[in-house]
């Protein structure tokens, strides 16, 4: 159970932070601090069995089917980092006490810190490879926060997104890596993969893994060429800094390459790779930390070159160079905290990091002078530091690697060279702001000793390069030891920490490099002159000129693929559906199916003549849209017939009322519409629009002939043998829509319900303004409701209603039903209207359509309902026999109520809609006391 | 007969009716009752969800007509979870429009029920034609909630897409009759047993309605080349409707899933995974050129639309290779890309009203208000959408990149998809750090304030990307229950021969 | 018979498509509801085509199919409502971009088209 404590507390941790904000800078050190301590005391009881090489773990179920498992793994080398990580934070969060002002977010910079630090806890903790990879990204994204703590500036946003962008982006390379060892493993929890090196290895996906993981691990660890994230990370509050860049963010790649270090290393690929990349890194770093005037900027890229350090060490694949690559996580990690919090320090009291206008401070500031100085030396590698021990035994390694020819050469000299320059920075560091000179106008001046706090973590710090530096084998030994033997899965080459191997080649070379640094330092003006030649480029300037040209060209991308021009859509639309059925319909061909063909009888064909040619004349003179109205209607006509013609009377009817409707809704229509078109699609896209045309016709011509010469058989029979019996109605296609299939019909009104409300809502503030005259130019009737249409609309509208109830009362025997019946209904009352205008009309029709509508609803919903009593299924009909004195017999069916809501529902949608259309002309538009129907 | 299955049809339709009546009732009733209807949608949904839980079919047969005869609803794993899905986006929705997106139109919340009844009845019926009305229905009230709130930005995206879905439903149409005068038979289950018996003329037949029937869902689902309706279309559309669109897409990849594993699986003969050949590709396509679109967006709202059609690339492309963890991984990556998105589209709507007149343009502005609690927001949906951890897209993207079997399909969707992913995260951070961070000073002419019900709900469905990690266990064993049901269709051809009331089997 | 019915039928839909791809709202409508002509026949004829067979019971002794004839009477009803929306949709476009032109407001270009337009008015 301690292991998950001491990674979430910190979030935990995180959530209560902010409280504490009021309570000032150091009640919320206060607070943030717990998790760690508590964290510090969990971990201390697990310390025999690590050290004695066993491992805890702690595992919980979560997402088996992903083999993601909550579970956390203590063994040497977690625990060596959990340390580093609790202890160091503790130091930063006593150091940003001092050092965040007043005034600054402090809620929000301890709750992201806490974050982070929690995250970077569970990388190290993780026992299962899915679950650290949830915590890695975790570490970019807090970090982007972090780093962008100073969110008002331009550089820092930049940095973070460059950070993000970097190492977000590795992350999902690590991912993919991860899933790919996972398949190969079948597992990932970390003992299993630990222990299935050799197969993973043999196995053929292991270089893509490889070289997926490393690209993860690289990025991290702001490897070359992905290194350039990391100085610009600086723009950073320094604590920041201090933490993440020096002692854990960026250690998170080499602590990868260390974890998985049984289960990957050791191939020629793994030695190439990572120990090029190294070398390349080391080197880099070095020299360019050599002219950096920024003080951060050294830092950061002698930071840069000491992960490079750490890199080659792994790379070499030597048992002993992996045990300098823990041995030096742990050196760099404090001096160079240490180093950065000096900074910090000096940046706090000077108001700048420029080592031009910094010189001299030896005389303020001696304390924080010696303190740095300590810590310099010791990353230049100067005996009895800590950062000496490692170097030695890098230079030592450096030699053992077993390389054809003059490539044997490159390591130690690439390891002295970059010794050189070290030694040169780190000569920089001391006497360039130290000493060389007075103070150049500093911005604060005269610049003094911090407040006496701050430099507590900062003396820790040097006090453990010193105590390791002098005392090695007492003071990290046992834990060097458990870290190197989890890194190494077991046997250890015997090494010994001492402060002289006596006089040999390291030796010689580390003289070398002194030498070297000294005399390349105090010629730095030459080097500085040369490297003046170079242009220094912004990689933050290149980062963000590249994101907004990618942004630009996906714009101008997207503006030309998505142009907004439905005529492109519809295209696109109707080419893929050819693009589809072509194959299935053109090996279709020409097919006259067994039932052949029947003969044509004259009238048909002519009416399909007429058809055909009036349907081509709508399309050709579409332009004149008056006259192409009217042939539409022909076109509607001749359909409604057609329907008759083959034994459809319901649709025909149907089609007919709708006809009458729909041709008098576009007369609306084009009442406000410009009478013409003008051409707009030039000819090569009519001509296009043609062949589509063509194709999909012919398309359908053969389809439908196919198909109406093929034989048949439908579950229709069983509508034909109990519609009567069950339905209680011989017009079969009636009983089907309310009784069989009653739920199609349910949701058919409901659309005409909510297309007449949306209808409603769509035009209920909008005003249009017709053309004065019709597209002939001659004006309109002045005489708006002509007298005599009036006199015959009058007694028109009760004939119109009666005649509708018999349509609908019949309907369930003989052609007809409610919806036919609603349409007539509303066509009468649409009489009524063009007749004697809107608001007469209006006043004489004493209801709303939305009560219409809704209605209508109601009474099919209640129809449906009312089986449930029965215990029957909702639209379950009942009939009963009546005897009408005049009418006769005939039944009632429970569906005869829910075709009344059909009429109802119909009546109101009809008649809403057209309203409203006949309102939006401010002619028409003199609303009526209750207008707003 | 179990009266359940037409809960989440009744009670959006009852409580539609009861708006259109109350049209000039004061609002807050209005509100009240409206916001009840979902509340209890949402209890009805759960309960179906626990029934569908046991792996049975139910069949609810309208009129008590047998099947094929009479239209059926039936629920299964799949149906309750796309209605659960939707009924808790619906409330959250339903909740934010309370802070004013309500107001200006007397329909909206008639037509805000309807649309949720017409999904509903998608995701229920067992019957093809009555899938193409369950379509119209959802369709005419989205055409309706897409123009709601005036303005002139919307009249042209509105046209286009109720033009092309009106050409879409005549392609329905078509290939209803295509099938229909082969088979015979509009039953889903009943067509499962008919179109592997088809042969000669007629399988050309079927099989080009099938592919036409696949353009119409592909339309639905915006998947390349048939996308380009929905950018626009939902960037200017109100934040409750744009959020809940981020189920309309959704529709159509159930019915694919739906019709193209029942009808047209692996059971289907000559016609067995018809098209499907055709979908991975499109569907990788479709996500490159959702990345592109994000990437170029120059306002939050169309980015979070671009996100929509990447999540649809996303959601297809394992669904094409048909596998039962893929198919699994889908639907769990459904819910979270479809709650997350909802999210982010009400929280973008919420940032707009804070910055003036920039509003959820990507440029420089000055300083919002209510940054914090917006930025937290907005970083929780982004990084969801993205598919950063810990949030519910991770482990989507996971489920998803597990269930490709090794090979060049395994190449090719990996590669897209992690790509993608980071030029997601590209696209979010940018927009994310120059919305919230670069500012200018200078002040903002009275901003609306940040009312209690928007910032609930906006919260509330971003949050359940987290709730989604909690239960990802739970949640991830019923989709794949789910998709092991579906693979396995001969269970569902048992529903033709369910008993009717009356009647003693 | 067969024949001629289909060729009806590629005409509505050919004629329907080619009015769907114009510019200007008032085409697309037509063109729409030239379409749904075609289209509702074909649903019809997929019940195949029968004379004097109406789905009455007791009227004659062989009857249609009468599912088809059903299911288009719904799908009239669903176009009808679509129609009406969608003609309502493009007076709202006409009324906010007082321009009939699917995409809205166009930039007013003289083509050579327009030219022509110009003389057959003067004329």
């Amino acid at each position: 159970m301690s292991l998950p404590l001491v990674v979430f507390l910190p979030f935990l941790g995180a959530l209560a932070a902010p409280l504490f904000a009021q309570g000032g800078r150091t009640a919320i050190a206060i607070a943030s601090s717990v998790p760690a301590l508590i964290g510090l005391v969990a971990l201390f009881p697990h310390w025999e069995t690590v050290a004695a090489g066993g491992t805890v773990l702690h595992s919980y179920e979560w997402l088996p089917a992903i083999g993601l498992s909550f579970s956390f793994r203590l063994d040497g080398l977690a625990l060596l980092f959990a340390l580093l990580i609790l202890i160091i934070g503790l130091l930063i969060i006593l150091y940003a006490r001092y050092y965040l002002k007043k005034y600054e977010n402090i809620g929000k910079f301890y709750a992201l810190l806490l974050c982070f630090k929690g995250s970077m806890l569970g990388i190290v903790l993780s026992g299962n490879l899915l679950l650290m990879m949830i915590f890695w990204e975790l570490t970019s994204l807090t970090s982007f926060l972090l780093i962008s703590f100073w969110n008002h500036k331009q550089g820092a946003r930049r940095g973070a997104r460059m950070a993000l962008a970097v190492t977000g982006g590795g992350g999902l390379a690590l991912l993919a890596g991860i899933l790919i060892i996972g398949n190969i493993v079948g597992s990932f929890e970390l003992d299993t993969v630990l222990a299935a090196g050799d197969q993973i290895k043999a196995h053929a996906m292991y270089p893509v893994a490889l070289t997926l993981v490393l690209l993860g691990a690289f990025t991290k660890s702001a490897q070359f060429p992905f290194h350039f994230w990391l100085p610009h990370a600086m723009e950073a509050p320094t604590p920041v800094s201090a933490y993440l860049h020096s002692a854990t963010m960026v250690k998170a790649g080499v602590f990868l390459m260390a974890r998985l270090y049984p289960a990957l290393a050791g191939t020629d690929q793994w030695f190439y790779m990572v120990s090029f990349t190294g070398m390349a890194t080391l080197l880099v770093g070095a020299y360019v930390a050599m002219f950096k005037h920024d003080l951060k900027g050294l830092l950061a890229h002698s930071t840069v070159s000491h992960l490079g350090l750490i890199t080659l060490l792994f790379g070499m694949g030597t048992k002993l160079a992996a045990v300098a690559a823990v041995f030096h996580i742990i050196n760099h990690a404090t001096f160079k905290a240490s180093l950065f919090m000096a900074a910090g320090i000096i940046d706090h009291e000077t108001g700048t990091r420029d080592m031009r206008r910094i010189n001299g401070l030896w005389r303020y500031m001696p304390h924080t002078a010696t303190l740095a100085m300590v810590a310099a030396s010791s990353m230049a590698g100067v005996p009895l530091l800590n950062g000496f021990l490692s170097k030695e035994m890098f230079f030592a390694e450096s030699l053992q690697l077993n390389l054809p020819g003059v490539i044997a050469w490159l390591p130690p000299i690439v390891a002295t060279l970059a010794g050189i320059f070290a030694v040169a920075y780190s000569a920089r560091f001391i006497h360039d702001v130290f000493f060389n000179g007075k103070p150049v106008n500093l911005p604060v001046y005269p610049p003094h000793e911090p407040p006496r706090y701050m430099k507590i973590p900062v003396e820790i710090l040097v006090f453990a390069c010193l105590m390791v530096g002098m005392f090695p084998a007492f003071s990290v030994g046992p834990l060097l030891y458990s870290a190197s033997f989890a890194t190494l899965g077991g046997e250890v080459p015997d090494y010994k920490l001492a402060l002289m191997h006596g006089f040999n080649l390291p030796l010689m070379m580390s003289i070398a490099a002194f030498v070297g640094g000294l005399i390349m330092y105090t010629q730095r003006h030459k080097f500085f002159a040369f490297h003046a030649r170079f242009r220094e480029i912004d990689e933050k300037a290149v980062f963000a000129s590249v994101v907004s040209r990618i942004v630009d060209l996906a714009h101008r991308f997207t503006a030309n693929v998505e142009n907004g021009s439905l005529q492109r859509y519809g295209m696109l639309l109707v080419v893929s559906v050819i693009g589809v059925a072509m194959v299935p319909l053109a090996s279709l061909g020409v097919f006259v199916g067994e039932s052949g063909l029947s003969p044509v009888d004259w009238p048909t064909g002519i009416a399909a003549a007429v058809l055909i040619v009036s349907a081509l004349a709508t399309a050709f003179c579409h332009r004149e849209r008056f006259m192409a109205l009217v042939l539409l209607s022909v076109v509607g006509l001749i359909v409604a017939l057609g329907f008759a013609r083959f034994s459809a009377p319901d649709l025909a009817m149907t089609q007919l009322s709708v006809e009458v409707v729909t041709i008098v809704l576009l007369m609306l229509a084009l009442y406000y519409m410009p009478s013409w078109t003008p051409r707009d699609s030039l000819a090569g896209r009519r001509l296009r629009d043609v062949v589509l045309a063509a194709i999909t016709g012919i398309g359908m011509t053969l389809v439908t002939l196919a198909m109406l010469t093929q034989p048949f058989s439908s579950i229709s029979e069983f509508f034909l043998e109990n519609s009567k019996s069950g339905g209680g109605g011989t017009n079969v296609v009636n009983v089907i829509l309310v009784d069989f299939r009653g739920f199609d019909t349910l949701g058919e009104i409901t659309v005409l319900a909510i297309a007449a409300l949306g209808i409603y809502a769509l035009l209920k503030d909008t005003a249009l303004t017709p053309p004065p005259s019709d597209g002939q130019g001659h004006a309109w009737t002045r005489d708006a409701h002509p007298l005599m249409l009036k006199q015959l609309a009058r007694p028109l509208l009760p004939l119109a209603l009666m005649v509708s109830a018999y349509i609908f009362l019949r309907g369930h025997n003989l052609p007809g039903g409610g919806f036919i019946a609603g349409l007539i209904t509303s066509i009468a009352l649409l009489v009524q209207y063009i007749a004697t205008g809107l608001v007469p009309t209006q006043d004489r029709i004493r209801f709303k359509y939305h009560n219409v509508i809704g209605l209508g609803l109601l009474f099919a919903t209640i129809a449906g309902a009312g089986s449930l009593a029965f215990g029957h299924p909702f639209l379950t009909s009942t009939f009963e026999y009546l005897k009408w004195p005049v009418v006769g017999k005939f039944e009632v069916a429970s569906a005869l109520i829910f075709d009344l809501g059909v009429y109802l529902a119909v009546i109101g949608a009809t008649l809403l809609a057209l309203v409203s259309i006949g309102r939006l002309s401010p002619h028409s538009a003199i609303k009526s006391p209750r207008g707003k129907s | 007969m179990n009266h359940w299955l037409t809960a989440p049809i009744l009670i959006p339709l009852l409580g539609g009716i009861l708006q259109t009546f109350m049209g000039y009732a004061p609002m807050p009733l209005r509100r009240t009752l409206a916001v009840a209807t979902t509340v209890l949608l949402v209890a009805a949904s759960l309960i179906l969800l626990s029934m569908a839980d046991d792996g049975s079919y139910r069949v609810y047969a309208f009129g008590n007509w047998q099947p094929p005869f009479g239209i059926v609803l039936v629920l299964d794993r799949l149906a309750a979870f796309m209605v659960v899905m939707t009924s808790v986006l619906a409330l959250f929705c339903h909740l934010f429009s309370l802070g004013g997106a309500d107001e200006g139109n007397r329909q909206f919340h008639t037509l805000f029920l309807f649309q949720i009844m017409g999904l509903n009845i998608a995701f229920l019926t067992g019957d093809l034609f009555n899938l193409f009305v369950a379509f119209e229905v959802l369709l005419i009230a989205s055409y309706g909630l897409l123009m709601h709130g005036g303005g002139t930005a919307r009249t042209v995206p509105g046209l286009h897409y109720v033009v092309l879905n009106l050409i879409g439903s005549a392609i329905f149409l078509i290939s209803v009759g295509m099938i229909y005068s082969v088979t015979g038979t509009l039953n889903m289950a009943d067509l499962a047993v008919k179109v592997p018996q088809v042969t000669g003329e007629n399988l050309q037949i079927v099989k080009a309605g099938g592919m036409m029937l696949l353009i119409v869902f592909a339309l639905k689902a915006a998947i390349l080349p048939l996308c380009f309706w929905l950018p626009r279309a939902y960037a200017n559309a109100t934040a409750p409707v744009a959020a809940l669109f981020a189920v309309m897409t959704k529709v159509g990849i159930y019915a694919i899933i739906r019709v193209y594993l029942l009808i047209f699986g692996d059971n289907a003969g000559e016609l067995a995974n018809l098209g499907m050949d055709w979908l991975f590709p499109l569907a990788l396509i479709t996500l490159a050129m959702g990345v592109i679109g994000a990437l170029g967006a120059d306002n939050l709202r169309s980015l979070i639309a671009w996100q929509v059609i990447i999540s649809v690339g996303t959601l297809l492309a394992p669904i094409a290779l048909g596998s039962r963890e893929g198919i699994s991984a889908a639907l769990f990556y459904m819910l979270s890309t479809t709650w997350t998105v909802a999210g982010l589209f009400l929280v973008a709507t919420l940032i707009a009203n804070h910055r003036g007149s920039a509003g959820d343009r990507i440029i420089t502005a000055p300083k919002m208000h209510h940054r914090t609690f917006l930025s937290v927001l907005f970083l929780i949906g982004a990084v969801a959408a993205a598919g950063l951890p810990p949030l519910s897209g991770f482990f989507g993207k996971v489920l998803i990149l597990q269930s490709v079997e090794p090979g060049t399909n395994m190449a090719w969707l990996w590669s897209v998809v992690l790509i993608g992913s980071f030029l997601t995260l590209v696209a979010y951070s940018r927009a994310g750090s120059i919305v919230f961070w670069r500012t200018v000073d200078g002040h903002l002419n009275a901003p609306d304030r940040l009312s209690g019900t928007t910032a609930v709900a906006a919260g509330a469905m971003t949050a359940l990307s987290i709730v989604i990690v909690a239960l990802a266990g739970p949640i991830n064993e019923y989709t794949d229950a789910t998709a092991a049901q579906l693979l396995d269709p001969s269970a569902y051809l048992e529903i033709l021969k369910a008993p009717m009331v009356g009647e003693d089997n | 018979m067969e024949l001629v019915f289909a060729l009806v039928i590629g005409t509505l839909t050919a004629t329907g498509v080619y009015l769907l791809l114009r510019a200007r709202t008032f085409p697309v409508v037509m063109g729409l509801t030239l379409l749904s002509y075609g289209v509702n026949l074909f649903l019809f004829s997929s019940g195949r085509l029968a004379t004097g067979q109406q789905p009455i019971l007791g009227s004659t002794e062989s009857y249609a199919d009468p599912l088809p004839q059903a299911l288009v009477l719904t799908a009239i009803v669903i176009g009808f409502a679509m129609t009406a929306f969608l003609v309502v949709m493009s007076l709202r476009n006409l009324a906010d971009n007082d321009d009939d032109h699917v995409d809205g407001k166009q930039p007013k270009r003289p083509t050579e088209d327009h030219k022509q337009e110009e003389e057959a008015r003067g004329k």
